[in-house]
């Protein structure tokens, strides 16, 4: 594994505003990185600057050994982009895009056909090859952006949100797309979509307000979640008083929190203290004192609640 | 080089897939038929000559040029395209001229379609072709530079009625420096140096100098000057303006 982009204390102002603040990591090939935060965090503005369209106001980001405020042209060479809501030119019909994203890059003869006729089966453009762009639906539109930024089998691809506004069916082909691909290249998306972290993504970035926020594996992610290694006890409503009794003074348990009663089974949540593993000790008290359980699991963790306690989202930013 | 030639092309397209390219040609066909036989006295002049053909362009070009011209960078900073062009390996400067040699030759078709007049003028007596083809070169060369100031004024906005408003204006201000009133405006307070200063300026005293058959190179330089020094400002407008 080498490491393809390399981001160093990247920074946007505008004006007296920091959009970006000083956000560094670097992704290695073979890995996905989703790239996360809530509106307005600067996950756009990030991309922008790494794809040599907004020059930063301090920091730099290194694709491939190239240095995107020395060398734009040559990072640009190397890099796959999807801006974000894939702006397109409506008057074109896909081929002519493809070609014309072919011979700004510099596409020709032989390498040139196969590199079109890859990306367009890569996203079943066949049917809409010669539609005009203005007239396509929205997935199709999003799939036409993708393949403009596939085209030259780029070594870092930069996806702004590419499963904004597509099917379930879409958003499951784009990243089965996203998978497939991630075997010899750095990927970045952004997303909104916590679940598609954990589908696609091999580590997580997440921003807000411009500052780095947290940068790990979605396992290591969950973890930081309260939540993480809770235990979820479903019992009959009769009994949820006698299980509170049976959990009284285990150490490991910060509280007992009684989710939604759902007619006659009630939903008990054991939060353990930083995460500590208390299902053994809370099983087997259970069992003590003769409790019957409908259903007893423990839970992952969740990246949404870990989302939310990060990025503040109490101020109602989340997205 | 050829990243440019690559846009230029996609440009040019891109005109023809519109009814812009046609709306745009038929038009000032129309409008230079009209204004040299009714206006510029074509028949009555008697001459073999197409002075009342050309000294129409300026007027014309005022407001078809900046026509072509306000798209160019307005419509890509408004429909967001312009990320996806200037993060594809092009400089600043292809993707510049590349559209303003795109818009350049799409003007350039529509003037090579008055040919059938320089046949008319040649059929009905004997002109001399060489200050024709010094017309033309220098009409086409006004487009450019009409066009380079129209190209340079989209990238200041989004909004294309704006763009082309703001363009006629300036194209005009070009054009009339030279003439009386304006050169009265400023012959009040100003020393005679800034009033030949802002007499050289103007489009048409340029212009009617080589339609008229004199010839100086230093006409033909100040155009291509002036399309020179609004490409070089259009590529700055364009670094400063495109993430905004
Ligand atoms: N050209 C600009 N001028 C001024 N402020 C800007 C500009 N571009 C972005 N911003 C601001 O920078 C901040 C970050 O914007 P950005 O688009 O990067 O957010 P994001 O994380 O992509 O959000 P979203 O999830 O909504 O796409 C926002 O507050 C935005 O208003
Ligand atoms: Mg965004």
């Amino acid at each position: 594994m080498s490491t393809m982009l390399e981001i160093q204390g990247l920074t946007k102002s505008f004006g007296p505003f920091t959009a970006v603040d000083d956000v560094s990591f670097s992704v290695e090939s073979g890995e996905v990185l989703g790239f996360l935060g809530p509106n307005g965090a600067g996950k756009s503005t990030t991309m922008k600057m790494v794809t040599g369209f907004l020059s930063p106001t301090a920091g730099t980001a290194v694709v491939c050994g190239k240095d995107v405020t020395r060398d734009p042209i040559a990072v640009k060479r190397h890099i796959g982009y999807l801006p974000e809501g894939a702006p397109l030119y409506d008057d074109m019909t896909p081929a002519g895009l493809l070609s014309f994203v072919s011979d700004v890059r510099g596409l020709s003869g032989a390498a040139r056909s196969t590199a079109i006729d890859h990306a367009v089966s890569r996203l079943q453009l066949d049917e809409v090859y010669n539609q005009q762009i203005g007239t396509l639906s929205k997935g199709f539109k999003r799939r036409v952006g993708l393949s403009q930024a596939i085209l030259h089998d780029p070594d870092v691809l930069i996806l702004d949100e590419p499963t904004d506004g597509l099917d379930p069916n879409q958003k499951h082909q784009v990243r089965e797309l996203i998978g497939e691909m991630s075997k010899d290249k750095a990927i970045v998306i952004s997303t909104h979509l916590l679940e598609e972290v954990d589908a696609v993504c091999s580590r997580a970035v997440v921003i807000a307000r411009g500052k780095k926020v947290a940068d790990g594996t979605p396992a290591d992610l969950e973890r930081q979640s309260t939540y993480y290694n809770a235990v979820s006890i479903r019992v009959h409503s009769d009994h949820v008083d006698s299980v509170q009794a049976a959990l009284d003074g285990i150490g490991d348990v910060d509280r007992i929190e009684t989710a939604d009663t759902d007619g006659e089974i009630a939903h008990v949540i054991v939060v353990a203290k930083s995460g500590a593993a208390i299902v053994e000790t809370v099983n087997a008290r259970m069992r003590e004192k003769g409790i019957p359980i409908e259903q007893l699991y423990v839970e992952r963790g969740r990246l949404d609640d870990v989302f939310r306690q990060i990025t503040g989202g109490r101020q109602g930013e989340i997205s | 080089m050829s990243k440019a030639i690559a846009i230029s092309r996609r440009e040019l397209v891109a005109y023809f897939s519109t009814p812009l390219a046609y709306v745009f040609i038929v038009i000032f066909l129309a409008l230079a038929g009209a204004t040299t036989f009714y206006f510029g006295g074509f028949f009555q002049r008697g001459q073999a000559d197409l002075q009342s053909f050309f000294s129409f362009h300026p007027w014309l070009y005022l407001f078809l040029i900046p026509a072509v011209g306000m798209r160019l960078w307005a419509e890509e900073r408004k429909s967001g395209t312009i990320e996806l062009l200037m993060t594809l390996p092009v400089s600043t400067t292809q993707a510049v001229v590349g559209k303003f040699v795109a818009a350049w030759l799409f003007t350039g078709i529509a003037l090579a379609l008055t040919f059938p007049i320089w046949i008319t003028v040649n059929m009905l007596g004997s002109p001399d072709n060489g200050v024709i083809f010094a017309g033309y070169v220098a009409s086409f060369l006004m487009a450019g530079a009409f066009l380079a100031i129209g190209s340079f004024v989209s990238a200041l906005t989004r909004n294309q009625v704006i763009a082309f408003v703001i363009s006629a204006a300036a194209c005009f201000i070009f054009m009339m420096s030279g003439l009386e009133p304006v050169q009265s405006a400023f012959r009040g307070w100003a020393s005679a140096f800034v009033v030949d200063l802002v007499a050289s300026l103007s489009f048409l005293t340029h212009f009617d100098a080589i339609t008229r058959g004199v010839f100086d190179l230093r006409d033909f330089i100040y155009l291509s000057s002036v399309i020179g020094v609004f490409l070089f400002a259009n590529v700055v407008v364009v670094d400063l303006k495109k993430g905004s």
